[in-house]
């Protein structure tokens, strides 16, 4: 049951933070939807914009936090060149790349994996700013209520194809 | 919480939409570039460790950020009553963003 810091800081950046993201990203989704029901009372919307902009920030924080530490502290880990004669165990890229049946793991897996995921900050920072200084807009005008969830909707394919990739490469090849 | 009311011009939210696509569109293209020029890679290498991703990520937020503040100021005021061109714009950035950072394209800009 020992868990080493980097084995513990990979966990917290794929499992912790990246599916904390995922799982606000649902009730976001359909929060916002409602915003469209015809007769929704004023007093409804405000209560249901504070309780998505409430989560968006969460978001915003978690998904923040998960690719600032998956490029900064995680990914190093992962790229770090072995020594000449080290073992490859504790150098997940040159152990993928060493084996041909492993390489797409890297070339394909965490090439795109580390590219896509910049992608979500962004796009939910946008979607959570305007819920918060915008939100009576969304009620009121469909196409920005559509144009929000493309945003989400973008944000969270991307979130969803760096998690996924990151619990499969670190499971072929882990950070320790 | 809501700073807005009925009057408020939709032209800051359209703002903040179309600048994150062009923060995506922007990380795209310095991805693609990347594989294309060997000295766009080294010069996007701000941090030793995390190679050109450093770098990359750090120019599309600044470009998003700035897209942001520019967008932001000249629509503050303007209510956008046909939208539909904007969300066109923004959905063709998002998806050449998604395919320019697909390994399969951006392989077919990469030196050897």
């Amino acid at each position: 049951m020992e868990m080493g810091h980097r084995e513990f800081l990979t966990a917290l950046h794929g499992m912790m933070f990246g599916t904390v993201f995922l799982l606000l990203f649902s009730g976001g989704v359909i929060a916002i939807l409602n915003l469209g029901t015809v007769g929704l009372a004023p007093d409804s919307a405000r209560r249901q914009l504070r309780r998505i902009g409430l989560a968006g920030w969460v978001a915003v924080i978690f998904v923040w936090a998960t690719v600032l530490l998956g490029t900064y502290w995680v990914y190093p880990w992962y790229r770090a060149k072995p020594p000449a004669g080290a073992a490859l165990a504790g150098y997940p890229k040159y152990l993928l790349v060493s084996n041909p049946k492993t390489a797409e793991w890297h070339e394909f897996g965490m090439e795109w994996k580390e590219h896509i995921a910049w992608l979500a900050p962004i796009l939910i920072t946008a979607a959570a700013a305007i819920v918060t200084f915008h939100g009576q807009l969304l009620v009121r005008h469909a196409n920005l209520r559509r144009a929000v969830l493309v945003l989400f909707a973008t944000a969270f394919f991307c979130a969803a194809v760096a998690g996924a990739f990151g619990a499969l490469i670190d499971k072929a090849a882990p950070v320790r | 919480m809501n700073s807005t009311d009925d009057l408020s011009p939709t032209g800051p939210a359209w703002a903040a939409i179309v600048a994150a696509a062009i923060g995506c569109a922007c990380f795209a293209a310095l991805v693609d570039l990347s594989e294309a020029f060997k000295g766009v890679s080294r010069a996007l290498n701000f941090y030793n460790p995390s190679g050109d991703l450093s770098g990359k990520s750090t120019v599309a937020v600044v470009v998003w950020l700035v897209a942001w503040a520019i967008l932001r100021f000249r629509w503050k005021r303007r209510d956008i009553q046909h939208p539909g061109g904007l969300m066109i714009l923004c959905v063709v950035l998002l998806l050449l963003s998604l395919l320019a950072t697909f390994p399969a394209v951006f392989g077919l800009f990469a030196t050897q």
